[in-house]
């Protein structure tokens, strides 16, 4: 059970990283990349929902939206997975707004910290894709979990990674048309590359 | 990012006739001097993820329009009784309709490219480019308009989607729409196809040289 749930993690965060290998996340991932704060910030706020999301998604998708998943309740031949993208993203978005009513009343310093970023997240793809991919993947409950946990965590590796390059990058002459976005695009293609190295680990 | 001065320009007008010249600037500029992808920043996800190869590419590029212009088009006939606190949770339920229906049509119709294409049509709901043309035009202009906004901004993305789909499929199997263009005497001279295209890092160079390539020619720079 702990192998595998090691395996989960290290394929989550280096991988198959859901940023660099499986492109999601990327537009707040280039907005919100110039300085390292609010990298970080972000990064943990996006850590935190994903922790949340991920396995109450998949409490909805047993209990209620899966084939069958109504037997519970006396209907067994139910069977309403058309519904899961709209549930999904109605659990994330009233997950983002709890985050954000818990935070400011019990931590106010994280919430003023975090404020701005925080009602991004439900809009943020790496999120939705969590879960989808969870459910492709056909997860247990806790293997979710620490999927969702693991898969925040290379996103904030790799926009952390990226705020810190381009702090750098701030001071070298660029061609015109590739200042901003696209020698951003470039650099995270060769840190894709980097994170590549790892394909072929067994564990 | 550019969204807000990109639109004050459109959003007082009145249409007044089908195709007038303001209803085609609507369509144009989105095409090319001020691409959803390479200017405005939106949708960059999907563009990459999905262009390994030209086919699931064209896919995907006639579901993002068919939702984006569904899309705009609701939202705008609605948009006086939205209340605006209320207003992203709206548009999210109207996106994510449309995009259940594309993906339902998908199934049912080529299951195949479905499976190929897998989370990646389900997660046209949380494309920016929806959202960010629902909240930055539909929100403030008639149906028409909207339409012609939505249609303008799906082929703006399409053209990009397009030349990496193409670059990469050409690039890195030797092949174009799955039939074979680069002649077998070329490989049989030494030429190799370029792995690293197929791959995620391949993706993220390819379209940082095309946004190169299109800023220097829209001329438009970031400091």
């Amino acid at each position: 059970m702990l192998a595998e749930l090691f395996s989960i993690s290290t394929k989550a965060i280096f991988i198959e990283n859901i940023l660099l290998a499986n492109f999601l996340g990327m537009c707040s991932f280039l907005a919100c990349s110039k300085k390292i704060e609010t990298a970080i910030g972000l990064g943990f706020a996006v850590v935190f929902v994903l922790t949340v999301t991920t396995p109450v998604n998949w409490l909805i998708t047993e209990f209620l939206l899966k084939d069958g998943a109504l037997a519970w309740a006396g209907l067994p031949t139910v069977d309403l997975s058309f519904l899961q993208l709209i549930c999904y993203i109605a659990i994330i978005a009233a997950m983002v707004q709890l985050v954000e009513m818990i935070l400011d009343k019990f931590s106010p310093t994280l919430y003023n910290a975090l404020g701005i970023f925080l009602p991004l997240i439900a809009v943020n793809c790496a999120i939705l894709g969590t879960s989808l991919f969870m459910n492709t993947k056909g997860y247990a409950f806790v293997e979710s979990t620490v999927y969702g946990l693991t898969s925040g965590i290379g996103w904030l590796l790799a926009i952390v990674g990226m705020a810190a390059i381009r702090t750098k990058l701030q001071y070298s002459s660029l061609p015109a048309g590739l200042r901003g976005l696209g020698i951003t695009m470039i650099i995270t293609g060769l840190m894709a590359i980097g994170f590549m190295s790892f394909i072929g680990i067994n564990i | 990012m550019s969204v807000a001065e990109a639109t004050a320009g459109t959003q007082a007008k009145q249409p007044t006739e089908l195709f007038g010249k303001k209803e085609r600037k609507i369509v144009k500029d989105p095409l090319w001097d001020n691409n959803p992808i390479t200017l405005q920043v939106l949708g960059i996800c999907s563009a990459l993820a999905v262009t390994t190869s030209l086919k699931p590419t064209l896919v995907m590029c006639i579901a993002l329009t068919a939702v984006l212009c569904g899309s705009n088009v609701i939202i705008s006939i609605m948009r006086n009784f939205i209340p605006n606190k209320i207003r992203i949770i709206v548009m999210l339920s109207v996106i994510s309709s449309l995009v259940i229906l594309v993906d339902q049509l998908l199934k049912a119709f080529s299951y195949g490219m479905s499976k190929e294409l897998s989370v990646f049509v389900s997660l046209i709901i949380t494309n920016c480019i929806v959202m960010g043309r629902a909240e930055a035009f539909a929100m403030a202009n008639k149906p028409w308009a909207s339409f012609l906004d939505g249609l303008g901004n799906s082929l703006g993305y399409s053209i990009i989607l397009i030349m990496v789909g193409f670059g990469r499929e050409l690039l890195g199997s030797g092949k174009l729409l799955g039939f074979q263009v680069i002649p077998e005497a070329l490989y049989q001279m030494g030429y190799v196809d370029v792995g690293l295209m197929i791959t995620p890092p391949g993706a993220f160079i390819l379209l940082g040289f095309i946004i190169w390539i299109q800023r220097t020619s829209s001329k438009h720079f970031e400091d």
